[in-house]
């Protein structure tokens, strides 16, 4: 099990330079505000309770080995989630950044 | 502190003569999110003195403590599951919810609360903070880790934040015992109804948010520094190369030390039950009572407490494990390997405690939201190997294993072997999960949240405290299960009486029980020694060391040899390894049976589970035997 983690490749990450659309795609170090989630109810509003918020600034600290899940900054709490959840976290567009 | 009782009291001098007189036997709930340090709180005012039950009708673990320094009145206090929010969704929400509301039957509602927050993150455990003052019950706000805020220059004022939400403040570090006076006065003393400035509409999160910043930014409310060290461990611990061999070291360390740190101790126990055995034999007169004293209480019984130091042990490292905050990282490591096989990161959790035990295991199954995934854990948790293996496993490849060494010192055969067995666990339940997963429990993939929370160093208290229930625990087992067990081998061994002596064993009751199912078990490499010692092992796994430590007992002649160099004698080294396959696989444990039960409203889980691993550990030790054999031969 664990040599399959260790050695697993990661993901190819998306478009050098494109700007991220969701958390899924938010590298790692960079920060981004929350625009909207577009999870099911009762997923949004864990998410929410855990501090993923529209209008809340996010950090994507780590990648866990493999790349999935991902550890997230928000609020002061370091908060785990894969990507396909992160994915319905939509991120605003920095204009002009 | 804005309502706090006007004078301080002290035990010594005015008993207070209050009007109305307060009631004299109170109960207070502790209500606050997951990693708040609602139980360290809880722990740290009610000591040793704590009870635990379940909810009736749901599986969560309902605590309740007395209150030590509780002058003239009662206080019971109930540790509520760690929650977010009170929406009853998941299972401990209900219960968080139902009690504070006074909807849970057989549990008056409470006449305060606790609500207890972690101060490094106050903007977002704030939340908690409107549905609970919205109950309308009296509540003290304790804001706990005060030494990590403070150490971090974080502040907040709390009086002012006291004002806002118009209850009692206070800032306390319930790890370190600091500033707990005023949560003692405030459960003692006089209860005041709070009065908030401006609560939230519940129902709405952002608002509630919103609410939660303002509050915060009214009370000074300044946010510590991200924890330093946190960070540089993490960037260790779940690092992609460094992070799964860390975790594979620590694993192999924490083998080693139980199975040869624990060495000097239980030799030493082994020293003490031998003695204190020889003694009471020579101090009482010859009698079958002294007979049954000396190889069934302390034959069997001791036989399994020497097992003691190394049990500890195990639960000193998942202690550690689980109160440094490292159990968490360890859930996203997994998460990956667990996706693999239709489980997550959080069934992780559950499983790993299973190494302990898997009774608590199950019922911390609850915290997944999925039923399907939490029956498959439910389900696989008994795979992992629980202390009650730790006995049979120790004392089967002490008799069968010659130590060497490995790796150098790092490991040595025997702890290898150890190791091995605990992989095989591992694998079978993973295996078995996949099955369920891909079958009868097929569900869509769940979203797996976890927080991390910041790495602390576990307190000498909450360990000592752990170890003292766990150390409890195993001799009231030890005391119960393994003594009753005990006294019915040795009778059923010494009758039916010929001519007023009892038979040779073989011609007992329990001989012939063995004898009777000798031929099930004869394909396995098993005698009806080994029968018996199955039999009664349906009870509790460690009870088959403590039946053969009775029938050597009772066949020993003076100079009895002991259990290990018995052992030998009846089990051929391929027997021996179909052995510990057996127990590996085997659902030896009706404590585990009933939990299952319980948890999943039937008996049909459990008698499947039953089922499954019984054929599991027979094909399984049939297999070994037949391989080892020819391997030997």
């Amino acid at each position: 099990m664990l040599l399959q983690l260790i050695f697993t490749t990661e993901p190819a990450s998306a478009g050098v330079a494109a700007e991220p659309r969701t958390l899924a795609e938010l590298e790692e170090g960079r920060q981004a505000v929350i625009e909207a989630l577009e999870a099911p109810p009762d997923l949004a509003r864990r998410l929410m309770e855990l501090g993923f918020v529209p209008g809340s600034s996010v950090i994507t600290v780590r990648r866990a080995p493999g790349g999935d899940p991902r550890v997230f900054r928000i609020d002061g709490s370091e908060i785990a989630l894969r990507l396909e959840t992160a994915a319905l976290i939509r991120l605003r567009p920095s204009g002009g950044a | 502190m804005a309502e706090c009782p006007a004078q301080p009291r002290s035990a010594e001098t005015a008993p207070p003569p209050r009007r109305p007189p307060v009631r004299r036997h109170r109960t207070v709930a502790i209500v606050g999110p997951p990693n708040s340090g609602k139980s360290t709180l809880f722990n740290r005012l009610t000591g040793v003195r704590q009870k635990v039950a379940n909810y009736p009708g749901v599986t969560v673990e309902q605590r309740v403590g007395r209150l030590r320094q509780a002058h003239d009145q009662e206080v019971d206090l109930i540790d509520l599951p760690g929650v977010y929010s009170l929406e009853p969704r998941s299972e401990d929400e209900q219960v968080a919810h139902d009690v504070l509301k006074g909807r849970m039957p057989g549990v008056r509602r409470p006449d305060a609360v606790i609500l207890i927050l972690d101060s490094t993150n106050l903007a977002r455990h704030l939340l908690l903070a409107a549905p609970v003052l919205s109950l309308g019950l009296p509540t003290l706000v304790v804001l706990n880790m005060a030494d990590a805020l403070r150490d971090r220059g974080g502040e907040v004022d709390t009086a002012a934040l006291a004002r806002q939400l118009g209850a009692p403040v206070v800032l306390v570090s319930a790890a370190r015992g600091e500033g707990l006076e005023p949560v003692l006065e405030f459960l003692t003393g006089e209860l005041g109804v709070p009065r908030p400035v401006e609560l939230p509409v519940i129902q709405d999160v952002p608002k509630c948010r919103e609410w939660a910043v303002r509050i915060g930014a009214r009370a000074g409310y300044r946010p510590p520094a991200p924890p330093v060290w946190t960070h540089r461990l993490d960037a260790v611990f779940l690092h992609p190369v460094a992070g799964p061999l860390v975790f594979a070291a620590v694993v192999v360390a924490v083998f080693q030390t139980i199975f040869s740190g624990a060495r000097p101790l239980m030799e030493g126990v082994e020293v003490l039950i031998e003695r204190s055995g020889a003694w009471v034999a020579a101090a009482l007169p010859e009698s079958p009572f002294r007979d049954l004293l000396v190889e069934g209480v302390w034959g069997g019984v001791g036989s399994v407490v020497v097992f003691l130091p190394q049990i500890l042990l195990l639960f000193l490292f998942i202690g550690i494990l689980e109160d440094s905050g490292y159990l968490a990282r360890a859930a996203v490591i997994a998460d990956r390997t667990m996706a693999r096989v239709g489980l997550q990161g959080k069934s992780f959790i559950p499983l790993l405690s299973a190494y302990a035990c898997a009774v608590p295991a199950i019922m911390a199954t609850r915290t997944i939201e999925n039923k399907r995934d939490r029956i498959a854990t439910i389900l696989i948790a008994p795979f992992m190997t629980c202390s009650a293996r730790l006995p049979v496993y120790t004392l089967i490849i002490a008799a069968f294993i010659p130590e060497r060494p490995l790796i150098g010192n790092l490991l040595g055969t025997r702890a290898a072997a150890m190791l091995g067995l605990y992989v095989l666990g591992f694998l079978a339940a993973v295996m078995t999960a996949r099955l369920l997963k891909s079958s009868i429990l097929k569900s869509e993939r769940t979203p797996f949240l976890l927080e991390l929370p910041p790495y602390r160093w576990p307190t000498l208290r909450s360990l000592g405290l752990r170890l003292y229930d766990r150390a409890w625990l195993f001799l009231r087992r030890a005391g119960t299960v393994i003594l009753t067990a005990a006294i019915v081998l040795w009778v059923l061994a010494h009758l039916p009486l010929v001519d007023g002596a009892a038979p040779p064993i073989e011609a007992s009751v329990a001989g012939t029980i063995g004898r009777l199912i000798e031929p099930v078990i004869e394909p396995l490499g098993f005698n009806w020694k080994i029968g018996i010692g199955l039999v009664t092992s349906l009870a509790a796994r460690e009870v088959i060391v403590g039946t053969l430590g009775t029938i050597y007992g009772i066949e020993g002649d003076e100079n009895s040899m002991g259990l290990r160099e018995a052992l030998q004698q009846d089990l051929t080294p391929a027997g021996a390894v179909a052995l510990l396959i057996f127990f590996a696989f085997a659902m030896q444990c009706i404590s585990t049976l009933a939990v299952v039960r319980r948890e999943t409203g039937g008996w049909r889980w459990p008698l499947a589970q039953f089922a499954y691993m019984g054929a599991l550990a027979y094909a399984g030790a049939f297999v070994a035997y037949r391989l080892v054999s020819a391997w030997t031969a």
